[in-house]
């Protein structure tokens, strides 16, 4: 299998383009076509990822495995270095189980105005993006996937949105653009600055900011930070997200929540920490302050919602504010955690977006005071409903609670070296585990507003507009585009190894600089 | 079984799946699958008591019976470790998640604690799933219910056997989740829905500190193991100051869980639920499960407490507190299951004031009784709105049952008398072992808390007796006995309830309890178990009987003369004070008026408009001002400055993308432009500044 060692990454990257590329040959009035090849070029992706998974070498997690390393742009020494570790291993399967599972449910789902070969192009174009992100060794080419992403997530939204979709799209499409260019700047400053003129992230990584001195450091991480924060989102660049999602279309919050937003963490774990350490630990108890804000902040604007769809989105600051909180401790802990976070992130809320699709579907509305009942309409839909929700508020056994416990468990101890400006370590200690009291807080919010929202949409009768409406309960394609996501909660719930064995020497290799 | 009792929990785990997916094709729609189930746990768990019990047995003649016959009379103080020699728990794990290179298991733990926990809760699980094929009987959603019931017990099984405290709050949290499912089981109605999500969220808050308190301990101990927990508690070496802070994180935990003053107000709520989940949550689940955490991790409450010292702790006055602040609100209800309901309240107060005065074996031996006479309370007020009412459960529409119904009727008089805390009836044993501990350990002052609280129990149970059985029936219905499904395990849980105090009698020169169930690995060693003090008893069962004497004289007269009828009429101070009692002192709407209703409506509305207007509104601005700056640019510097042919090539680009997507106009190719152009000199900037 030694030709698969060296090709893998690049197949997994390249096939959903090949894929896209047919689509775009074949003519627009001939649906079914368009929609084997789209389901067939994820699924053969998807195989591609079983068989990384098949020669993956999990006695060797923290080593970079089936890397590519080829001359790509040599006047600038840019390489087309592609790898992957402990880290990116579950986030690039991830999006690869996801993937087919939105094009599952898109086959009878298809939003308006009705274009299957436009839209399902966009999504496989979407999977470049994001599996390309997620295997990049170097910042060129991470950078070019990282943008990738945008394009057709903007279109999705612009085009298949809801009524205020323009603004929506062009809001995230800027408000990210404008991260990116910072971003950019940063990766262009450390071209220049780094011992050896390399965008070569492993290579930047080895020098552990060695040659960068430590203002420098703060300003060029600031410039990650920004990129990345606004993607995750972080209090307070979050505002793009609850409008983008409230507009996508079904499939596109999915993968927008699912997906795309881990591309800031993993930023965050695979550029930002490891290349500059020492701006990193300026900027911990920062970032830790902004993430139990948006914990809270994320959970109390939950509270305030009547779009059920709008709610999701706002919990998903409040949940991604745990992921960010365990990297800014920079632990093994936190790290850990944050990469089960957001795979469990990724799973939950991307099955509560199916959710919300689901139920607009059928009521042709949103708002929880229009809904109710659905427990009694729809049974099956219900329960799932509960059970996602459950899953959301961190209910220990299921997936969510992995992501949590262990960040707010981090944050007792974070590393001695996250001082921030204050360089002492007794006040860092101490901010930290305020940090933690407040992040624990936000659990008991989360419960509240989730369980609000299923009170209103799933318990008691169906209101009198839609007492004699047929409701559909769970019907087929949904069943099979959410069964393996409802499993895939249980079982890491039950068996968080299955995820913590691969990234745990991982994480330890990347916070070993921190741990002194 | 010692090694292998992980699958006590896993068989009603199975059942619940089994319920769910199967139970609807069934004859008896499920509730033959969780009957069995329950049954099988029930026998592996007397199993794996009667190997532990051999076990210490064995362990005990080998050192000759060092252990018994020290049942000297008087106050004289006894250290826990009576000579008796420490039997090892028996503790099994597999590796569950890892950290660096740490490594955390999930396991099984055997030891005293668990078997008595594993026995109670199978036999009062199985009782409940028994009773409720008749009770239950055509319910809406018969089969949802036999899984939820199965997944509880499971649940709760699960935390018992926890070997470390990350696995019980698993556990714990389990637990939750099903009181959830079950309290809200008739979730069409608001009310229910209302106090499925009151207990969730307000055990929850209790929770903020269990978390917490678990993350000390971890990184004090080293460990979430629990014998590694008690062991660093005990050992020289402890941060006291850690100790301490998880100590009080912890008890809010508890708090919330057993519901102690002043977390305790989703429990009365919770009666919304079916009447057998209430019997099942009062007496072996959810709510024991604070005091089981209690129980379990008693070295670092010790430490932190320093209960060994004597004096007033956060644990012990939350106890006291809670039982006289139960024990009022149970005079005031009109609601059997209410009354019954604040009666818990009280009786865990009991509980968890034990513990705070150094009375391990009485918590938990009384945490033993009144699981029985709680359980067969609950059970027989359910037979009551079952046959009698028709589903309700006012006391105002009961009266005079006690001829139609005589088997609920005694039985209820048994559990009743138990409870009181009459001799030789459990209770009794159990309330003098804390009484008498309290006594001896220099807690003078919770010791008179708890001889009122036994007062205030015997009176408001006679008021609940009286208007349940005696005088004239109220309601409209014809009250008939119940169904054997109903009878038998009322009548099971009477006899339990006369008897399992007997366990622990030193009058009788029994101490079995604490010769079994003492055994966990790791107590306190100066901790007091007190000698039987024959005064207290007597002053205790005197008082309560009195107190029964004279309540039941006032609520049979009442309707003749009524020197006190009225009187909360007639009298301002009496009034006040009943509406105070009536309101449950106002924090309810404290929390839910005040602090919920505060934090869903402005507190949430405010950061929603922060959101919209001032964060949403600096975006906005940065947009529209970069638009104009753009237009700007593009007006002034660009149409002006820059040659025709630039403009031209910029426009064929613009409506390139404007002809794929027709929403845009361009606007967003400038943006791009103007974002990428700057990054270029920013990134300049950074050279220079870094270079300079």
């Amino acid at each position: 299998m030694d030709w698969f060692d060296d090709w893998a990454l690049t197949l997994a990257v390249f096939t959903p383009l090949v894929g896209m590329a047919i689509i775009l040959l074949i003519p627009r009035a001939e649906e079914a076509a368009i929609k084997v090849v789209a389901l067939l070029t994820s699924l053969v992706t998807l195989a591609i990822g079983v068989g990384i998974l098949v020669d993956f070498d999990f006695g060797n997690t923290a080593k970079m495995q089936f890397q590519v390393d080829k001359e790509w742009i040599p006047v600038i020494n840019a390489r087309y270095h592609l790898g992957i570790d402990g880290i990116s291993l579950p986030l690039l399967i991830l999006t690869m189980v996801i993937v087919p599972l939105c094009i599952i449910y898109s086959l009878d789902h298809f939003p308006e105005p009705h274009n299957p070969k436009a839209f399902l192009a966009l999504i496989l174009l979407l999977e470049v993006g994001m599996i390309g992100t997620f295997v990049a060794l170097d910042l060129v080419l991470f950078f070019i996937f990282f943008e990738v992403v945008l394009l057709p997530m903007f279109f999705m939204i612009g085009v298949w949105g809801g009524p205020n979709r323009e603004y929506a799209s062009i809001k995230f499409f800027l408000f990210t653009l404008f991260g990116s260019a910072l971003m950019l700047v940063s990766f262009l400053a450390l071209y220049f600055l780094s011992k050896r003129s390399t965008f070569d992230i492993s290579t930047l990584a080895s020098f552990e900011g060695a040659g960068i001195t430590r203002g420098t450091q703060v300003l060029l991480f600031a410039g990650l930070f920004l990129g990345f924060a606004i993607k995750v989102p972080m209090f307070p660049f979050h505002t793009w997200l609850p409008d983008a999602h409230t507009e996508a279309p079904t499939v596109g919050s999915v993968l927008l929540a699912a997906v795309l937003l881990k591309l800031g963490t993993y930023g965050f774990i695979r550029i930002a920490l490891p290349i500059l350490p020492e701006g990193a630990q300026v900027w911990a108890p920062w970032i830790g302050l902004l993430s139990v804000v948006g914990i809270i902040y994320g959970a109390l604007c939950c509270l305030a919602q009547r779009d059920m769809k709008r709610l999701i989105a706002f919990s998903s600051v409040a949940h991604m504010g745990f992921v960010m909180l365990g990297i800014a401790t920079l632990t093994d802990f936190g790290v850990n955690a944050a990469v089960f976070g957001m795979v469990a992130h990724g799973l939950i809320t991307g099955m509560l977006f199916f959710l919300a699709g689901s139920i607009q579907h059928r009521y042709h509305t949103r708002e929880m005071s229009r809904l109710g009942g659905l427990l009694v309409s729809a049974p099956k839909m219900g329960w799932i409903l509960g059970f996602c929700a459950m899953a959301s508020l961190g209910l220990p056994g299921l997936a969510g609670f992995w992501g949590e416990f262990p960040a707010v468990l981090s944050a007792f101890e974070p590393s001695r070296l996250a001082n921030g400006i204050l360089g002492n370590t007794d006040s860092t200690l101490w901010t930290f585990r305020t940090f933690m009291v407040v992040a624990a807080i936000g659990t008991v919010l989360a419960a509240g507003y989730l369980l609000w929202m299923y009170q209103r949409v799933g318990m008691g009768t169906p209101k009198p507009e839609f007492e004699d409406a047929h409701i559909h309960d769970v019907h087929r394609p949904e069943w099979v585009a959410w069964t393996p996501l409802l499993l895939g909660i249980v079982v890491f719930g039950l068996f968080p190894n299955l995820i913590f064995s691969i990234t745990n020497d991982a994480a330890s290799s990347i916070t070993r600089a921190f741990s002194g | 079984m010692l090694d292998n009792v992980w699958i006590i929990p896993l068989i009603p785990a199975v059942s619940y799946l089994l319920i769910l997916f199967f139970g609807k094709r069934m004859p008896k729609k499920g509730a033959e699958i969780g009957i069995a189930a329950l049954g099988a746990a029930f026998v592996l768990a007397c199993i794996t008591a009667m190997q532990w019990i051999d076990k210490v047995e064995a362990a005990v003649s080998k050192e000759g019976g060092a252990a018994t016959g020290l049942a000297a009379l008087g106050r004289s103080v006894v250290a826990a470790a009576t000579g008796a020699p420490e039997v090892e728990p028996v503790v099994r794990g597999v590796t569950w998640w890892e950290n660096g290179p740490a490594k955390f298991e999930i396991g099984a733990r055997v030891d005293g604690l668990v078997v008595m926990m594993l026995v109670v809760v199978t036999l009062i699980s199985l009782l409940v799933h028994v009773y409720s094929t008749a009770y239950m009987h055509e319910d809406r959603r018969f089969t949802h219910y036999y899984a939820a019931l199965s997944l509880f017990s499971a649940s709760m099984l699960f935390m018992v056997i926890s070997a470390n405290l990350l696995q019980l709050m698993v556990g714990w949290e389990l637990v939750g989740l099903c009181s959830f499912m079950l309290i809200g089981h008739w979730w069409e109605e608001k009310p229910n829905s209302n106090a499925a999500l009151k207990a969730f969220l307000t055990t929850r808050t209790g929770d903020v500190g269990l978390m917490t308190g678990i993350i000390i301990v971890f990184f004090a101990a080293g460990s979430f193991d629990i014998s590694v927990v008690n062991e660093y508690a005990l050992s020289p070496e402890v941060n006291h100051g850690l100790m301490m802070w998880a100590s009080v994180a912890l008890m809010f935990g508890i708090m919330g869980k057993s519901g102690q003053f002043f977390l305790h107000t989703w429990l009365p709520d919770a009666m919304a639920g079916p009447t057998p989940v209430s019997a099942l949550i009062h007496a072996a689940t959810m709510v024991v499960a604070g005091v089981f955490l209690g129980a379990r991790v008693y070295p670092v409450f010790w430490e932190g407490f320093s209960i060994g010292g004597g004096g007033l702790n956060m644990m012990a006055v939350v106890g006291g507190v809670t039982i006289i602040v139960g024990a009022a609100l149970a005079f005031v209800q009109n609601d059997i299951k209410k009354v019954l309901a604040y009666s818990t309240v009280s009786q865990l107060g009991y509980m968890v004031m034990a513990l705070g005065v150094g009375a391990w074996l009485g918590a938990v031996f009384h945490l033993f009784t009144h699981a029985f006479f709680k359980a067969c309370l609950f059970l027989g007020a359910g037979s009551i709105s079952h046959s009698a009412t028709h589903h309700s459960f006012d006391m105002r529409e009961m009266g005079g049952l006690r001829k139609p119904m005589p088997v609920t009727f005694w039985t209820f008089i048994v559990g009743t008398v138990a409870l009181a805390g009459i001799f030789p009836f459990a209770g009794f044993w159990s309330k003098d072992e804390i009484l008498a501990t309290a006594d001896q350990g220099d807690f003078r002052i919770f010791l008179v808390v708890g001889l009122i609280g036994a007062a205030m129990t015997a009176a408001y149970m006679t008021r609940c007796v009286y208007l349940t059985f005696f005088g004239q029936y109220r309601g409209h219905h014809h009250p008939h006995e119940s169904t054997p499904a109903i009878t038998v395990p009322l009548v099971i849980l009477a006899v339990l309830s006369v008897v399992a105090g007997l366990l622990q009698s030193a009058p009788f020169e029994i101490k079995k309890f604490q010769e079994w169930f003492e055994q966990v690995g790791g107590l306190p060693k100066e901790m007091i178990i007190p000698e039987f003090d024959y005064g207290l008893a007597a002053i205790s069962v005197s008082l309560a009987t009195i107190v029964v004497g004279i309540a039941a004289f006032f609520v049979f007269r009442r309707e003749e003369h009524g020197a006190l009828k009225g009187l909360t009429q007639r009298n301002r101070v009496a009034h006040a004070g009943y509406r105070f009692l009536e309101r449950k002192y106002y924090l309810d709407d404290l929390y839910e008026g005040v602090i919920v209703a505060g934090v869903k409506g402005p507190i949430a509305r405010g950061s929603n408009w922060v959101n919209q207007y001032v964060i949403d509104g600096v975006v906005n601005a940065v947009g529209r001002g970069s638009a104009r700056a753009g237009r700007w640019a593009y007006d002034v510097f660009d149409q002006e400055v820059v040659d025709g042919a630039v403009n031209d090539i910029g426009r064929e680009t613009a409506l390139a993308g404007g002809g794929m997507s027709k929403l845009q106009s361009g606007r967003l190719q400038r943006y791009a432009l103007f974002l990428l152009a700057s990054v270029g000199l920013i990134a300049l900037a950074v050279y220079i500044v870094n270079v300079a």
